[in-house]
């Protein structure tokens, strides 16, 4: 059986790998953009899954440790003449202006440096709990952000940063995507995320069976960390240009509607609610432009489709707790026990 | 700095710190009794502003009137809110509860923006609170004597109330335990609406002084404020009233002299808060006057 779960899983990989090649060569720019988007959308959903979903920390931080990946990648990422043409005000600081790398290293240091950022915020607060720990990393978030808008010799203030290359592709996002969802399987697969579970489910039980609460919590957090900052860099290099009003508290919300969607603790239910949150997000802009249906001129309501995620949100944790996935993940058994229970009622 | 523009600096930062400790009693009443971050709070301040603003622009009330209602009908809104978002989830895990609030303050924001717009609009401001009154050389705006002495007034009242009436007794029960307290015969869902309605009035009058403070009002402006009260209000030690009102005062204090002492930081004025916050929590995790919380097994 082990094999052949192997097997299919190979295979519908492959498939899905032709599936990006075909998208790659044959989509337009709009449609490509949105695949980018589920991809990033995915890694970043598992991100804050991580925390939230498997460890039980309620987390608000990740906008901030996205604006440091995505600052980190596009200012390495730039060519030193766009550098001087963005930085007009005030120069960018020595050696900034002048290093130009290639994505790949730039991605990985992004990653890093947006990890390290979470570690030193881990340290003092991750002694918080709950909603104190909610309260303390949202206040971070917000930190960095002043920052960003402060620091203009370094993030260009306000103005943000434009004319990043755009170097991420769906290879990039998807690729990514597929390979932190293996590396987040066999995370919360390993002994170490059983301890990241019961942690969530019963922190003094835990610690009394001998878990180290700090060192699970605070590897947890950064590597939580360290993927969005990922996504926050691959984010940067799609759209080509970072702004600190990009990172602002909506954006967690998104990522935070995501995870509820799908369901706190459940990796197949964060890589599905990615991809429908992301693609209703644009197909919901419809509600936000101008229409006209014959003679009938409908103006566009800016901001709808914000309502209309915010009551999705509710409906869900009034109603249906669990979102799709529940803790569940998927598994090939479902697609035999529900072939077997073919079989009977065709023998029957 | 001369004295006169330190004593200015002061009266203003007491202003701003009792406008603070206003908005996060709202923020320790309810966290005291549900152990919820009530993140519609700061939404709560921006419907009263607007409020104001419609009575006034479409309805043309007299300003004092268009206040009243606006408190009435934003208490009505804070206690419908705890009704449909925060009851049904009474005996959830507590992450779905400050899910839900986070939802329902996205969900007003955002609603407020379809219904009034995104464009930034002014708020009136009678005369009588832009008064300049002349004070030993210090000039300073009535409005800046009157937020404190109004909230001093509505703190007092508050306190009474939680102290030493019945009802404030059924309160401090209930923010105990909540089952014994249903089984001394307290209406504990009653309890739990009367406190949103205390929090959401006080939120009121706070959110139509901030409209007075800063006359530009969008869908946005609770945000800041709602953030930075519930600071104040863990600062103080959350749950604690006197604690809140010293939070706020610490807040709104520190907040001015840091931009009057320091100026090259007034871009990090807004950062100030989370700063404070997070010294606060390393140090006294239950703020400065809150209680130590025993760990339950």
């Amino acid at each position: 059986m082990a094999d052949r779960k192997k097997f299919y899983t190979g295979i519908s990989l492959l498939l899905f790998i032709l599936f990006i090649y075909w998208a790659d060569s044959s989509w337009d720019g709009y449609k490509l953009r949105i695949f980018n988007l589920c991809g990033i959308y995915i890694i970043l959903a598992l991100s804050l899954n991580l925390v939230n979903g498997f460890t039980g920390l309620f987390s608000l931080g990740t906008a901030g440790f996205m604006a440091v990946g995505a600052y980190t990648s596009a200012l390495l990422t730039m060519s030193p003449q766009m550098k001087e043409m963005t930085f007009f005000l005030k120069p960018l600081i020595w050696p900034l202006n002048q290093i130009q790398i290639p994505f790949f290293p730039a991605l990985i240091i992004a990653g890093i440096l947006s990890g390290l950022v979470g570690f030193l915020i881990g340290f003092p607060v991750l002694r918080l709990r709950g909603d104190y720990l909610a309260i303390a990393t949202l206040g971070f978030g917000e930190i960095l952000r002043v920052i960003i808008i402060n620091a203009q010799g370094l993030t260009n203030g306000a103005l943000g940063l434009k004319g990043i290359p755009k170097y991420t592709t769906v290879w990039w996002s998807w690729g990514l995507a597929l390979l932190t969802i293996f590396l987040m399987v066999n995370i919360v697969k390993s002994s170490y995320g059983r301890a990241l579970k019961a942690i969530r489910e019963d922190e003094i039980a835990a610690q009394a069976m001998g878990i180290n609460l700090f060192y699970h919590k605070i590897t947890a957090f950064t590597l939580s960390a360290f993927f969005a900052g990922i996504g926050g860099a691959l984010l940067g290099n799609l759209i080509t240009t970072v702004d600190p009003t990009m990172f602002v508290f909506q954006l967690t919300f998104q990522i935070l509607l995501i995870v509820v969607l799908g369901g706190m603790g459940s990796i197949t239910g964060s890589v599905i609610a990615a991809v429908v949150v992301t693609i209703l997000m644009e197909a919901l802009r419809a509600v936000e432009s101008p229409m006209t249906i014959g003679s009938l001129y409908i103006p566009g309501i800016p901001g709808m489709r914000m309502v209309i995620f915010s009551v999705l949100l509710m409906v869900v944790i009034l109603f249906y707790r669990q979102g799709f996935m529940g803790q569940r993940e998927f598994a090939w058994e479902w697609f035999s026990r529900k072939g077997r229970r073919h079989e009977q009622s065709a023998g029957s | 700095m001369t004295f006169q523009l330190f004593l200015q600096h002061l009266v203003n930062g007491i202003s701003l710190g009792s406008l603070y400790a206003l908005i996060a009693i709202g923020y320790t009443m309810v966290y005291g009794i549900l152990r919820l971050i009530n993140f519609a709070h700061g939404d709560i301040i921006m419907l009263a502003t607007y409020i104001v603003f419609f009575g006034i622009l479409i309805f043309s009330l007299p300003w004092w009137l268009a206040f009243i209602i606006s408190i009435i009908l934003t208490t009505i809104i804070g206690v419908t809110v705890e009704r449909a978002a925060y009851r049904p989830l009474r005996n959830a895990p507590r992450i779905s509860i400050l899910i839900s609030a986070i939802g329902v303050s996205f969900l007003i924001e955002n609603l407020s923006l379809v219904i009034f717009g995104g464009r930034a609009k002014s708020f009136y401001q009678p005369h009588i609170f832009t008064k300049i009154i002349n004070f030993g050389g210090v000039s300073l705006m009535s409005l800046t004597f009157i937020i404190p002495v109004t909230a001093g007034i509505l703190l007092y009242c508050l306190t009474y109330l939680v102290n030493h009436t019945k009802t404030g007794m059924a309160m401090r029960a209930t923010a105990r335990d909540f089952e014994t307290a249903r089984l001394m015969g307290i209406d504990i869902n009653a309890i739990i609406s009367l406190t949103f309605a205390i929090g959401s009035a006080l939120a009121a009058v706070g959110g139509i002084m901030w409209g007075l403070r800063y006359p530009q009002i969008h869908p946005f402006i609770g945000i800041m404020p709602g953030l930075k009260c519930f600071i104040a209000a863990v600062v103080g030690g959350i749950g604690n009233i006197p604690g809140a009102m010293l939070g706020g005062f610490i807040l709104g204090l520190g907040e001015i002299m840091l931009v009057a002492l320091l100026p090259t930081l007034t871009g990090y004025r807004d950062a100030f808060a989370f700063i404070l916050l997070i010294i606060i929590l390393l140090v006294r995790p239950t703020g400065i006057l809150g209680e130590k919380i025993a760990e339950k097994v």
